[in-house]
């Protein structure tokens, strides 16, 4: 944790009150982001119990799964997912601008520009916490194999349609969800402790609740307090007052209300099945209906205060205006949105199961390049984060108190300026380190070249300064002008190009060979209850 | 330790004739040497360069960082002025160091083409993943692969057909800015190293180790080994009493010029200060560091080794690095020399001191003053980098209270599915080495 960000706690701790960690907003936010609120059923992995999605606050719909062991429910459930989120998707689809992309042309090697479609906008996908983000993954994983009757007449237990295709559209999400700084599919509580430093620690600060609580308590009470109420108070029944936000749900909630409903569900049903006579059926569907309803009510009252949690999150963000370089990710949200949509039309195979060596690897430079690309983004959009890196001695920030105009030697003198600031911070500058500004948003790029007294150092301006001998008019700042310079480049360079997987070299195991389509998972006892 | 049975020279020269031998004449296409501190790495290197080159077999050298790359080039250029050398480089400036300019033999470019034809060349591994070649090398030397991502690895190894891996399993692991987890466990996990996944798909390839360290002295070398290296243990070249650390100026009974007479009789020292949390550049530790330094360079200390046993060597600046876990502990460090009038002593953090050598080293202790300990400050591979610098000896300046704090703090990291679980954990070393240390403790208030 820097300095600055245990400061921040400090205060909050000290005030009761969630303090800023950021001045703007670095996330994207849609003007219609889909809310997927999931719950699980404890003891089974990606069983899902319900959830609450949609892109209207007051109107969200429910799905539940009343038994959540039985496999067709659970084919209900995501059908009806299927059908919540992939018209979503489609309408985004559709809706297309002309755009230019650089490839590499596979006769020339060059790169070159090329016309393209580009998603006008992309549909943005929110769950309450970090978990959220692991659940769409794994809802992903369960469904984009499954193989439908019309893939497959003979599949034992055929999927309802567009199924795996929603399986494929979450694996997209939650992989792109990996990416630092994509906004594609966000939790909402990274997003908002991003933006403000709670008195509790990052863990706690995973509980939306408290995590709200803390940032916008209710009138009369401190964050501190309310937070506190959030993650514990229970009613007189020993039910939490705050459900935590999923997708596990409080044992206590599983003991007390949910494992009985299921229970009488399951009665109910198996009470129909046996029914000998039309008159004696319609009694019992009655009450399986009324069981039914029982488990419905449970789940909504379990998803709808984190639902409305959310919609108060998001209106919170949206209060804080966007950072400059938010729009310009946004877009690269945008590509990968459209690569994938290209990818399905073309009717390639799911992602499979594990990366191979070259697509690892070319994630994990990617990745890391965004890491680097958000961390100078933000802090240039941003003076309290700026603030940070200088108190880490990564940047510094002064009044220029000396420009004295310098020339390259040479034929063709070029201007090389030395400019002369003063600052009260500490950068930890190595000798002839490489500085950078913002100029007009592009980096401006300068040489340290040494101290001239304490807090005073004098740097060299090397580069955008234009062709001519004199540089250009507003290119060097002058005496009286603030500067801020970074030790950390702006923008990040393209990494080299890996071979194709298909020339995977021997120390990686050589070629991966001719890509088979993967087998739908096969069907263990536990599917066939 | 005794060494009546042990010729350190002639065990060294048999494993690197079994290495050179395996790399000019076996049939595997890859050759793995694990080497400790001070093994002589470098020296392999140079040799195997020059003898694949009097083979006639084009060389290409890969290194990780300029310096190492530069550094090779010296000291080829140093054992055969006649072997003309290529030296690829970035097309930023200062992309070399200089003093290469003045060898007429070496030609350096920032194109692989200009290149093209010399016997050995040599490059970053970040710049030889832009080089396009339409021929393979015949061969390949891979300096510090231990400390190369597998990812950087995939990006080269399309360049050669067999290649030499060289490196020190013991340093620092190499790392990722960003989490990793979703391919543990796949045999070319990119973020581990360029080794791991080497053998993971090539288990059969020979596999050297280098048995003697030249540069530990003789009281560091078996604590090195059994704290880093318990299943590959390597012995010291020297014997005690062949290195010898003498001050001119006696003691003045403070407790920097205790901890360096201890330091001097037993290779080790470890000035302790009161138990505090601190911040991590706890001011009373860093000045504690500084004054070591000041008070090591005003004794005026005299080194006896056994390059030259009657000659002894003043010690000076440049024979002192400071070792710190972080880079603003390193700041701090150089900011509270400057205040005692101290120069040209290296000050810098594990990463960037792996691969150096010195005289004595002072080190800032990655525990010292923290509250809790975390995975980076355990890591393995930075104790033994800041251990395992020092030609003669090494004092550690820590908080007390080291041992409590890894009571508290066992090692908590997941063990994933299809991972080599790397052995000794840094939590266990740091146990190994405090414990060593505290038999060498001189405990100050300031």
């Amino acid at each position: 944790m820097s300095l600055i960000s245990t400061l921040a706690r400090l205060e909050a701790v000290d005030s009761g009150l969630a303090q800023p960690a950021a001045t703007v907003r670095h996330r994207h936010l849609s003007d219609r982001p889909l809310v997927f609120v999931p719950l699980t059923t404890a003891g089974e992995t990606g069983a899902p119990l319900g959830a609450l999605v949609g892109t209207d606050r007051d109107a969200p719909r429910l799905l539940v799964v009343p038994q959540p062991r039985d496999r067709d429910l659970r084919f209900a459930f995501l059908a009806d997912l299927a059908d919540a989120v992939l018209p979503h998707i489609d309408a985004y689809a559709a809706s297309v601008e002309a755009a230019e992309r650089t490839e590499t042309d596979p006769e020339t090697g060059k790169r070159v520009k090329v016309e393209a479609e580009l998603c006008a906008d992309a549909p943005q996908l929110i769950v309450p916490s970090r978990s959220g983000l692991d659940f769409v993954r794994l809802l992903g994983r369960s469904m984009r194999f499954r193989r439908t009757a019309e893939q497959d007449p003979d599949a034992p237990y055929p999927a309802p349609p567009r199924v795996p295709l929603l399986g494929r559209w979450l694996t997209h999400y939650g992989e792109r969800a990996r990416v630092p700084g994509s906004s594609l599919l966000l939790a909402l509580t990274d997003v908002l402790s991003r933006q403000w430093a709670t008195g509790q620690s990052g863990l706690e600060d995973q509980h939306l609740g408290a995590l709200l609580a803390w940032i916008d308590p209710p009138r009369g009470t401190t964050g501190a307090e309310a937070a506190r109420r959030a993650e514990l108070a229970r009613d007189a029944a020993g039910q939490l007052l705050c459900p935590p936000a999923g997708p596990a749900t409080d044992p206590a909630f599983d003991n007390k209300l949910l494992a009985p409903a299921i229970e009488r569900y399951d009665r109910a049903r198996t009470a129909l099945a046996a029914a000998e006579d039309p008159l004696e059926a319609d009694d019992r569907l009655a009450a399986l209906t009324a069981a039914e309803r029982d488990v419905r009510d449970l789940v909504e009252s379990r998803t709808r205060p984190t639902w409305d949690a959310v919609w108060q999150g998001l209106d919170l963000l949206r209060a804080l205006p966007a950072g400059a370089h938010v729009e310009g990710r946004w877009t690269r949200d945008r590509w990968s949105f459209t690569g994938h949509r290209d990818r399905v039309l073309s009717g390639e195979p799911p992602q499979p199961r594990r990366d191979d060596a070259v697509t690892a690897a070319n994630k994990l430079a990617t990745r890391e390049r965004e890491q680097a690309r958000l961390e100078a983004q933000e802090a240039l959009d941003d003076p309290l984060v700026m603030a940070e890196r200088r108190l880490a001695g990564e940047a510094f920030a002064g009044e220029v108190t000396d420009v004295v105009p310098a020339y390259t030697e040479g034929r063709r003198p070029s201007p090389r300026p030395l400019v002369t600031v003063r600052t009260a911070d500490r950068p930890h500058l190595a000798e002839r380190a490489k500085v950078y500004r913002s100029l007009n948003g592009r980096p401006q790029s300068a040489e340290f070249v040494g101290y001239e007294d304490d807090g005073v150092l004098v740097l060299r301006i090397l580069d955008k300064m234009g062709r001519g001998k004199e540089p250009e008019p507003g290119s060097v700042p002058a005496r009286g002008d603030r500067v801020c310079c970074t030790l950390f480049e702006h923008e990040q360079r393209g990494g080299a190009k890996l071979p194709d997987p298909e020339e995977t070299p021997w120390t990686h195991g050589g070629p991966p060979g001719e890509r088979a389509p993967e087998a739908p998972d096969t069907v263990t006892e536990e599917d066939v209850l | 330790m005794t060494t009546v049975d042990f010729d350190p020279g002639a065990a060294a020269a048999r494993a690197t004739d079994a290495i050179l031998h395996d790399t000019l004449h076996g049939t595997e296409r890859g050759v793995v040497v694990d080497s400790p501190p001070g093994a002589g790495k470098s020296t392999l290197v140079v040799r195997a360069a020059l003898e694949l080159a009097a083979a006639g077999r084009p060389l290409m050298v890969v290194a990780q960082t300029n310096a190492q790359v530069d550094d090779l080039v010296l000291r080829l250029a140093e054992k055969n002025p006649e072997l003309p050398v290529g030296r690829l480089h970035s097309s930023d400036a200062d992309a070399y160091d200089k003093a290469l300019d003045g060898l007429p033999q070496v030609r350096t470019s920032a194109k692989a083409g200009e290149l093209s034809g010399l016997p050995v060349v040599l490059s970053t591994a970040a710049k030889w993943a832009h080089v396009k070649a339409d021929e393979p090398w015949r061969h390949a030397i891979v300096d510090e692969a231990y400390q190369m991502r597998s990812d950087s690895l995939l990006a080269v190894a399309g360049l050669f057909e067999r290649a030499l891996f060289v490196g020190d399993p013991g340093q620092l692991d190499p790392f990722a800015i960003v989490g990793s987890e979703q391919w543990a466990g796949l045999s070319y996990d990119p973020s581990a190293s360029a080794v791991t996944t080497l053998l993971a798909h090539n288990p059969e390839l020979p596999q050297h180790r280098l048995p003697v360290s030249w540069r530990l002295p003789a009281s560091a070398a078996p604590l090195v080994s059994d704290a880093f290296y318990p299943y590959t243990p390597f012995r010291s070249g020297t014997d005690h009493g062949d290195r010898r650390l003498t001050f001119a100026v006696p003691s003045d009974g403070s407790g920097p010029d205790r901890v360096i007479d201890e330091a001097a009789e037993s290779g080790w020292g470890l000035l302790e200060l009161p138990a505090r949390h601190t911040p991590r550049t706890d001011p009373e530790a860093v000045r504690a560091v500084a004054s070591v330094v000041r008070r090591l360079l005003d004794r005026g200390g005299a080194a006896v080794s056994e390059r030259a046993p009657d000659r002894p060597a003043p010690l000076t600046a440049d024979r002192v690095a400071v070792g710190t876990a972080h880079r603003d502990q390193a700041a701090a460090v150089r900011t509270a020399l400057a205040d005692l009038g101290v120069a040209d002593v290296t000050v810098d953090t594990a990463n960037r001191l792996q691969g150096r050598e010195y005289d004595v080293t002072v080190v800032l202790h990655p525990l010292s003053g923290r509250p809790d300990a975390t995975a980076f400050h355990l890591e393995t591979g930075r104790l033994c980098v800041l251990a395992s610098r020092h030609r003669h000896a090494c004092i550690v300046v820590c908080r007390a209270g080291v041992t409590d704090l890894l009571d508290d703090y066992p090692s908590t990291e997941p063990v994933r599915l299809g991972t080599l679980v790397k052995f000794p954990d840094g939590w266990d070393a740091m146990l190994t080495t405090y414990l060593h240390l505290l038999e060498h403790r001189v405990s100050w208030r300031p």
